[in-house]
């Protein structure tokens, strides 16, 4: 397409920005879905209030923001165990850029299990059965379809543990203590339904499924709830690849190879 | 097994079918010696190895590069390609660019998104019509579960200009005859029929040659992974060679604000700056 001299817009309802008299390129004022960014906001607005104010187009109150705020310090870090965290990490031992260990972080973290993909197809869930006990029942009984996507094939019903043996301590702890902030009803019913829900799923709820109820209790879509969950779980990936490229790659494993098709083997 | 006593038995130890490094002695590339069995490999077909696990032949091997090649346009202005432009513009390095532009090529609406959809739809089609089944309702049936047809229909534009030198390359290498590269014509001429404004897009041919050359929908999606790449590295490297930030700059007019009219932050200052203390705002 060539659009020859027009002038080309992009459309947004989030960001408004007035040009310097001299340049118009650089900002005199930046607003956000109205509110003057850094005359106004800067220094009276937190950050978990901005990242709700940048989604829902509105200021939260101040009991939706501390509630934000217990859900980022619970997402913040799922630990060197976690796979997004270990991919970070590999590229923070070798070296690598910064911002590779953040794309290797979002991008294992993206996925089905405990990554973003699970936490938007949770919120669906959501979406489809509120707070029906048996609509979730029967939407957990039914196998996950093949969506002829990108997406593998779910292996396990969203939001559970598809290896867990009973529910973490740290995800009940998290639970509770969510549950009493919540300005929506979801996690409340979920810790009073979640015996009935784990035995519905056959597998012990996980923090992913946890944020998917508290992102939906904020009001969230699945398409914000898996963006803010990428989000979110990144401070703990980036500090530990940093950390681990200050202590080398000698002090990293490396695991052992069992090679099961080598042709030195057969030659023997 | 499962739960913890399967993650038990995967612990600390790589099991693989797949190949390994013996560091300082030798490589094992899916049952082959990379430094000896695999020594004149043409890079592509040792891509297709190690998806796949067999070997190709040559024909193949040409057929699969045209698929590759044919739709690498050093467009910057291009979505996926915009990114790696960008990457240039703002000084960034070359990997991050083009690996952020391939990760965007996995698009709902062209590239990585239509790869299964499309050859799944084909395949799943041309066995329901070696069974007896009639293409409309193949193609009814599609329309009504996905509300279109993957490979069919483009943004932007309606024509594709890859579909004509893929077409001549696969007749020369004997591969446009294939029923799978039949059956997406077919089903072109049945759209074209029904006043569908959905033509066949490169997507659905490609879908179709892979098809026909043996690919399983997740070999084909592996296999067009980096089936943009050609055309990144060329707009990097010219938007390094501009002054930084000079690709497709936005000027404050170029941002059409659409939102609530200007208002004030409900908040009001933290304690420190209320008590008594002057506003750090005038």
């Amino acid at each position: 397409m060539d659009n020859g001299n027009r002038t080309e817009t992009i459309r947004t309802r989030i960001w408004q920005e007035e040009p310097e008299p001299d340049n118009p390129f650089a900002a005199r004022a930046a607003y956000c879905h109205g509110y003057d960014v850094y005359g106004d906001m800067l220094g009276r607005a937190s950050w978990v209030e901005m990242l709700y104010l940048l989604f829902r187009g509105e200021a939260p109150s101040s009991g939706e923001a501390d509630f934000l705020e217990a859900v980022a310090v619970a997402l913040a870090n799922p630990g060197p165990r976690d796979a997004a965290v270990h991919a970070a990490m590999c590229g923070g031992v070798g070296g690598s850029t910064a911002a590779s260990c953040l794309i290797a972080a979002l991008a294992v973290g993206a996925g089905q299990l405990s990554g973003g993909r699970e936490v938007f197809l949770a919120m669906e869930g959501w979406h489809r059965c509120g707070t029906d006990l048996d609509e979730w029942q029967r939407h957990l009984a039914v196998s996950p379809d093949d969506p002829a996507s990108i997406w593998p094939t779910p292996g396990h019903p969203p939001g559970f543990d598809p290896h867990g043996v009973s529910t973490s301590t740290i995800v009940k702890h998290a639970l509770a203590r969510l549950a009493v902030l919540s300005p929506g009803p979801r996690l409340s019913w979920l810790e009073a339904n979640r015996l009935t829900l784990e035995a519905a799923a056959g597998l012990p709820l996980t923090l992913s499924g946890v944020a998917a109820a508290a992102f939906a209790d904020l009001g969230f879509t699945p398409e914000q709830g898996e963006m803010l969950h990428l989000l979110l779980r990144l401070p703990g990936a980036a500090a530990h690849a940093v950390e681990q490229r200050e202590l080398g790659h000698k002090k990293f494993p490396f695991f052992a190879l069992e090679l099961e098709d080598d042709p030195a083997r057969e030659a023997i | 097994m499962n739960g913890p006593e399967l993650l038990e038995a995967h612990a600390d130890r790589l099991k693989t079918r797949m190949g390994g490094c013996f560091l300082g002695e030798r490589v094992v590339f899916r049952g082959r010696d990379l430094h000896n069995d695999l020594t004149e490999i043409d890079w592509i077909e040792l891509y297709l190895v190690g998806i796949t696990g067999r070997r190709f032949t040559r024909k193949q091997v040409l057929m699969l590069q045209a698929m590759w090649g044919y739709t690498s346009y050093p467009d910057a202005r291009i979505w996926n390609n915009r990114v790696a432009a960008l990457a240039g513009s703002a000084r960034s390095t070359g990997a991050l660019g083009m690996a952020a532009a391939l990760a965007v090529s996995e698009a709902a609406i062209y590239g990585g998104g239509i790869y299964i959809p499309s050859i799944e739809f084909l395949m799943r089609a041309r066995r329901e019509l070696d069974g007896g089944a009639v293409l409309g309702d193949c193609v009814q049936k599609e329309l009504k579960t996905r509300r279109g047809i993957a490979g069919y229909g483009r943004p932007l534009v309606s024509r594709d200009e890859r579909i004509a030198p893929l077409m001549a390359r696969a007749r020369v290498l004997g591969f446009d005859d294939g029923p799978h590269v039949r059956l997406a014509h077919e089903v072109d001429a049945y759209l074209h029929a029904g006043r569908w404004r959905l033509r066949m897009n490169a997507g659905g041919l490609l879908a179709a040659l892979a098809a026909d050359l043996g690919l399983s929908p997740r070999d084909y999606y592996l296999f067009m992974f980096p089936v943009f790449l050609a055309g990144m590295p060329p707009c990097y490297a010219e938007a390094t060679e501009r002054p930084e930030g000079a690709l497709f700059p936005l000027s404050c007019a170029h941002i059409r604000y659409e939102g609530p009219p200007k208002r004030s932050w409900p908040q009001p200052f933290p304690a420190s700056a209320a008590d008594g203390a002057e506003s750090p705002f005038p």
